[in-house]
């Protein structure tokens, strides 16, 4: 449990300090503390409704904390304006939420039309980002009910990173993909992130994804934090909750 | 039957422009309100609840008895062709108010997310996503409402509005088919070609919603 040598250097991009939040009686997250560095892959790892979605929507305020702070660049998300936090933030989500009415341009070219962009530095902005996610130019036309779950799902990465955000959130990017394509996704994530070096938060609750993707690992339980790990670091916690997630694996002679 | 219509057909074309003129004036009323009535409701839960509940309440009265009871009214008694208005405007406004309500209503919830997710606000939720997905929804209300004004403005002839209802009430006293019909049949045909045209834009404005 602990930040790797090099990260620690540098002040976190994004911090959670004792985090809590609540709806009416029900407590969704609990004292959440950790912090998450420039560069870095953060994976929130955890089954469902163990809180790690609504942890993730603290940070683009989605939600805002009900107990505690959580910071961005060193500025807590209360203090933003959301509207300018949130085109900071690239926000995939599972399914991509691609808009169904505007073609793959169109939807890539979201942010840059609301930052008002030159119309033909979006277009450039767009051929460039279809190039890097590997779609071809000619689905730029092409809707979103017209493409493949893979392709879609590249389209909703491409949107992201439209207006080149230092921060990428993304909620269960790859889960509704079949094996073979998200494992190419995968991939071509690892590869795009050692070109880009943003500074990404990733939910999953698919334990080989988090070991494949993530800088480290921040696992949730129960609205509570477990621990944050690295890889190594997970696959050799005694701790209880992380035997939990190893243990299958290992019983499935899997190898991680 | 023929000749009769081509005896009478200046009458006949003049009525259905009037009848036109009431449907088509109540209609615009009834969308320049009932449309963003639908957005306020779709943003306010406590609002929504009165004005569907208002709006179907009026749609409840029949429509012989809503002009009687807009007769005594100061300002709209004054002029029949305003009353009918009023009361068509009243008619056509739940299914304008409920389909924009509904249209955007049933936008998938992880579009909305993602809109305001990438940092959109209120207004450019709206335009940009919630009024084109629901574009054809708002439509099919308008298409309802103005199918059911050409028919309800036919009783306007009953407050002295005029359209192809006098044709139709003058009918009935004189026991006259023939006059009856010369009213009742271009009403079902405005009825028809209204509800042919904005189907086809409404089929123009549909968008995958998925």
């Amino acid at each position: 449990m602990s930040n790797t040598d090099e990260s620690s250097k540098s002040s976190p991009v994004i911090e959670f300090r004792e985090v809590g939040y609540r709806i009416a009686n029900q407590i969704l997250l609990k004292d959440i503390s950790f912090s998450a560095f420039a560069g870095e892959t953060l994976v929130l790892l955890g089954r469902s409704g163990a809180g790690k979605t609504t942890a993730l929507k603290l940070i683009n305020r989605l939600l805002t904390p009900t107990h505690g702070e959580v910071d961005v660049n060193g500025r807590s998300t209360t203090s933003w304006n959301p509207i300018l936090l949130r085109r900071s933030i690239g926000w995939v989500i599972q399914e991509s939420g691609l808009f169904p009415h505007y073609s793959v341009e169109g939807n890539i070219a979201v942010v840059p039309k609301l930052e008002r962009w030159p119309q033909d530095r979006v277009n450039a902005r767009i051929s460039e980002l279809m190039h890097i996610v590997g779609l071809e130019s000619n689905l730029r036309g092409r809707y979103p009910h017209q493409l493949s779950g893979g392709q879609r799902q590249r389209v909703g990465v491409a949107r992201a990173l439209a207006a080149d955000p230092v921060i990428l959130l993304m909620d269960e990017p790859f889960g509704a993909l079949d094996p073979i394509t998200r494992a190419d996704l995968q991939r071509e994530f690892l590869a795009l992130q050692r070109r880009l070096r943003k500074t990404v938060v990733i939910v999953t609750h698919d334990l080989r994804e988090a070991l494949l993707l993530g800088t480290r690992i921040a696992l949730f339980d129960s609205g509570k934090l477990a621990g944050v790990f690295t890889a190594q670091e997970f696959a050799n916690s005694q701790d209880a909750r992380v035997r939990e997630y190893v243990t299958p694996f290992r019983e499935a002679a899997l190898p991680i | 039957m023929l000749d009769f219509f081509i005896k009478n057909r200046g009458q006949i074309a003049s009525l259905t422009l009037e009848h036109l003129w009431l449907v088509g004036i109540a209609i615009g009323i009834a969308v320049l309100v009932g449309v963003p009535l639908g957005i306020v409701v779709s943003r306010n839960q406590w609002l929504r609840k009165s004005v569907l509940g208002g709006t179907n309440v009026l749609q409840t009265i029949p429509s012989l008895a809503l002009f009687g009871f807009l007769l005594p009214a100061p300002w709209l008694g004054a002029r029949a062709d305003r009353l009918a208005i009023v009361a068509l405007v009243l008619y056509a406004l739940l299914p304008i108010v409920r389909n924009t309500y509904t249209g955007i209503a049933a936008i998938d919830p992880a579009v909305k997310e993602a809109a305001i997710g990438m940092g959109m606000t209120d207004s450019e939720l709206l335009m940009q996503v919630e009024l084109p997905l629901s574009a054809s929804f708002m439509l099919a209300g308008v298409r309802i409402a103005t199918v059911t004004a050409v028919g309800v403005a036919t009783i306007a002839a009953a407050v002295g509005a005029g359209g192809l209802g006098e044709l139709i009430f003058r009918g009935v006293a004189m026991v006259n088919n023939q006059l009856i019909l010369a009213g009742a049949i271009p009403a079902a045909l405005l009825a028809i070609v209204a509800d042919v045209v904005l189907g086809a834009i409404e089929n123009r404005l549909r968008v995958p919603r998925k």
